[in-house]
């Protein structure tokens, strides 16, 4: 082996190339040399901390960005005209402001594809720590990866031509858009993020508990039940949060094919609209800045941003927990 | 030989958060001479060790009070910078810890970052910190491979001599042994007996008999106080503490 | 414990474990499924001409060129602006920060921003950067969108890699009289960086798979010319993808089928860049 180990960053660095030569007899330059590199020290230190502020930036802008829009919109659209009239019709001429039936079908798109990922997630979880080898472990989780990198206007694409088609053969009365096809679709897409986050805290329980059920002549299958997943059940249970937010601000798979109709229904074989898919709709027409169609979808922005800020203030709070009940 | 001393130490008291690590201690370490610091595990001898070149400075919760003299510089004082200490004062660590880069370029770090770039003048100062180090005959035909191609006692030895290019006057050992094997341990003890002619050294060892084989004068460090100091023979013929008598006859530790 | 009781047990912990590794082979065949069935009503689409074309409104002589380039602009300017500010606050964060009030927020702050549906930052993208800033609907304003997006990702892995660096060279760089700013740039960073560029490039691969945020900041689905400079308008292939599937003629199906496939190549070659700097460092960097 005759080769560095490890990698140049060289070129970064030739911009900061320090004082030139200087011997031990040139005290001087010794002392001027240490107090330049102090200062470049100092310069350097700056400049990073000013790319870590720029993340609470970001957050100051989402908020500012979400408030001063919503304040308008509500300008013109009284609050509870926006919380609890049945109908969303901001394009239409006589237009209605109901957040409810987007919200409705947000929740309806996520409540189906929870359905499917939850339960293939957690049992993957189990199979993957409790029975599979590490040669499969090793194949298994990147494919899973895999599954997790594919954007989703390919999901969108697989529901509409492929799964919704699918399910028409056996679902009476499916409509081409419908809820329960990207519902389904969407689930497979958070599989992998539900099961390798479940596998992670069923991985932290400590090996002593196993051994001790083992130990008493439980099967895999109660170890898995009655120990582990008991014992990781807030690292779980954050992983289905985290899942659920994705699902809640997923929005091509739903945009693609569950239709662009707000309705306040729990049928999943009609098309809904999704908060996100309404602000896509908007974005593709030809909507002037400062209207109320313009406005509209700061407010559904705002609703979306606060469902999913709650629900990963809450999974950081489990994910605490659990790490103190290990720790 | 004049003797002088390369460290006046007195009065230190250092605390990690509240905990108490180092009392009163006070203590003079003569120049080219080997000073070993011996006691069981926790006493308090490797922190010491580490409050002569500022390397506790990373430990957020460390505080020393007390006066650490070198060559008449208070290192403590309020306007002297450890990067500067650190220069003067070099370390070779428990584990070899070489950089993931070739011989060559381990040995010419320390000089890079003073600016040092005149290619023949590097070459000749890998050479003789290499010999010095003993180990130019090893490695003379291998100066590009990388570092971690050796083994645990050459790169060892690759540490001493990459402590040695930036010419110190004080060399701090950490139980520079401790995950070597017996030939490479001797090997490294005699590079340090070689060593005292030229630098300081200050060396913690948890192997008495180490200390006994190389050192000139020894401390005994006892639950973070200074338990005993005096010559090495003295020690370890005619101890005047019991607690250290009892520490070097295997009594416990 | 009678001997039928613990033959039930053993049964049905089999029964079980069947049914946990068919939950791992469905999310296999839906994979499998998925890339076959886009594969087979896309790939004979593929052709010169549908790589070189324009998009038209007749499906058989629409191509993707205008796309692909958007694409291949998107990534080289996000790469630009992402890669230095998340390695510069990964390593504020892991190496110069102190323990106070200001790194936690920033460390929660940066977690929430990761859970932030990748619509919202086209939002703040429209707010910020193509109304108050001025930029329009340019490539600048995507990718600046789609920096902010993927930051998080690249912060939390620079961190990781710079953590994984052993301290026993930080020591050994500090003993020999190193600055702060000497040690991270000369040692730990040269020992961190393939982990690095690992994770920006999966970051980025992400990132041009983004659709909803640059649809948000107003990229046209619809363009018969190249961008020649940041602030020109742009689409990107995930868009051009969107725009097909929406249509109601067959053959923009299919030729979205194999936009997809074109799409899914470049993401697949760059997750194989970024497992390949994966094993080739960590094979040889030990201790």
């Amino acid at each position: 082996m005759n080769t560095e180990e490890t990698f140049d960053v060289k070129p970064i660095g030739r911009l900061f190339a320090v004082l030139s030569y200087f011997t031990k007899i040139n005290l001087a330059g010794l002392m001027k040399n240490f107090s330049r590199k102090k200062a470049y020290d100092k310069g350097i230190k700056g400049i990073l901390f000013l790319c870590a502020s720029l993340s609470i930036l970001t957050t100051i802008g989402i908020i500012s960005v979400l408030i001063f829009e919503t304040v308008e919109f509500f300008k013109e659209v009284h609050i509870l005209d926006f919380l609890f009239d049945s109908q969303w019709t901001p394009l239409f001429y006589e237009k209605h402001f109901g957040i409810m039936s987007l919200l409705c079908g947000t929740i309806l798109v996520t409540l189906i594809a929870m359905l499917v990922a939850i339960p293939l997630g957690i049992l993957s979880a189990v199979y993957l720590n409790e029975y599979a080898g590490e040669r499969f472990r090793s194949i298994a989780k990147p494919v899973l990866e895999i599954l997790a990198g594919i954007p989703t206007v390919v999901y969108g694409y697989f529901a509409l031509f492929f799964v919704t088609p699918l399910l028409q053969k056996v679902v009476p009365g499916l409509s081409g858009f419908n809820a329960l096809s990207p519902g389904i679709v969407m689930g497979i897409m958070i599989l992998p993020m539900i099961s390798s986050l479940s596998e992670d805290a069923m991985r932290a329980v400590p090996k002593s508990l196993r051994e001790g059920a083992y130990a008493m002549g439980a099967t895999k299958m109660q170890v898995a039940f009655r120990v582990v997943i008991p014992a990781a059940t807030s690292g779980i249970v954050s992983s289905f949060i985290l899942g659920m937010s994705r699902a809640i601000g997923e929005t091509m798979i739903v945009t693609i094919a569950s239709g662009q109709m707000p309705r306040l229904t729990f049928d999943p074989r009609v098309p809904i609209e999704t908060i996100t898919a309404y602000i896509v709709q908007v974005s593709l027409g030809d909507t002037p800045v400062g209207t109320i169609e313009y406005n509209t979808i700061f407010a559904a922005g705002m609703t979306l941003f606060i469902f999913t800020f709650t629900l990963s203030i809450f999974s950081h709070w489990l994910k605490k927990r659990f790490r103190e009940e290990y720790s | 030989m004049v003797e002088n001393n390369v460290f006046d130490i007195s009065a230190l008291n250092v605390w990690y958060g509240e905990k108490q690590v180092l009392k009163d201690i006070n203590i003079e370490i003569k120049a080219n001479c080997v000073t070993a610091l011996i006691g069981p595990s926790g006493c308090g001898k490797s922190t010491f060790l580490r409050c002569l070149n500022r390397m506790n400075d990373f430990i957020p919760e460390f505080h020393l009070e007390g006066k650490i003299i070198n060559n008449g510089t208070d290192l403590y004082a309020q306007k002297i910078d450890p990067i500067e200490i650190r220069r003067d004062i070099g370390m070779v660590f428990q584990k070899p810890n070489p950089f993931p880069k070739s011989v060559y370029k381990n040995i010419t770090f320390g000089l890079n970052i003073f600016g040092v770039k005149d290619t023949e003048k590097l070459d000749k100062i890998v050479e003789d910190s290499l010999r010095k180090a003993a180990l130019w005959d090893e490695v003379k035909d291998d100066l590009n491979r990388s570092a971690l191609s050796f083994s645990g006692g050459q790169q060892q030895r690759l540490c001493i001599a990459r402590a040695i290019a930036v010419n110190p006057k004080v060399i701090l050992f950490d139980e520079p042994c401790s995950a070597l094997d017996p030939i490479a341990t001797g090997k490294i003890e005699d590079l340090i007996t070689e060593l005292k002619k030229d630098y300081t050294v200050v060396i913690v060892t948890h192997n008495m008999q180490q200390a006994a084989r190389i050192s000139d004068f020894t401390g005994f460090f006892m639950l973070g106080e200074l338990a005993e100091f005096d010559k090495t023979k003295k020690i370890f013929t005619d101890p005047s503490n019991k607690v250290t008598e009892d520490y070097i006859t295997g009594r416990f530790g | 414990m009678s001997k039928g009781v613990l033959s039930k047990n053993k049964r049905n912990s089999k029964v079980f474990k069947i049914l946990s590794l068919t939950a791992v082979f469905i999310g296999f065949i839906a994979l499998g499924i998925m890339l076959v069935d886009i594969f087979i009503d896309g790939a004979g689409r593929i052709s010169w001409d549908f790589l070189s074309n324009f998009p038209s409104r007749r499906p058989g002589r629409a191509g993707i060129l205008s796309a692909l380039v958007g694409t291949l602009w998107m990534m080289s300017l996000t790469a630009a602006f992402s890669f230095p500010l998340g390695l510069g606050a990964g390593i504020y964060l892991e190496e110069y920060a102190r323990k106070n009030w200001f790194t936690k927020l920033v460390e929660i702050n940066i977690s929430n921003l990761a859970g932030v549906p990748s619509i919202i930052y086209g939002l703040l993208g429209l707010g910020i950067f193509v109304r108050v800033c001025g930029f329009e609907r340019s490539l600048l304003s995507g990718a600046l969108t789609l920096t902010l997006l993927i930051l998080p990702i690249i912060i939390t892995t620079t961190r990781e890699s710079l953590k994984a660096v052993p301290k026993s060279l930080r020591e050994a760089s500090y003993a020999l009289g190193a600055t702060q700013w000497q040690t991270v740039y000369s040692q730990i960073l040269p020992v961190a960086m393939p982990g690095i560029l690992t994770g920006t490039i999966l970051a980025l691969s992400r990132a041009i798979g983004e659709t909803a945020p640059l649809i948000a900041i107003g990229a046209l689905t619809y363009i018969a010319f190249l961008p020649h400079g940041v602030f020109d308008p742009f689409t990107v292939l995930p868009i051009q993808v969107f725009n097909w599937i929406s249509r109601p003629q067959h053959g923009f199906a299919i030729n979205a089928a194999a936009a997809i496939i074109i799409l899914l190549l470049i993401t697949l070659m760059m997750n194989s860049v970024a497992i390949y700097l994966r094993r080739k460092f960590q094979r040889r960097v030990k201790w």
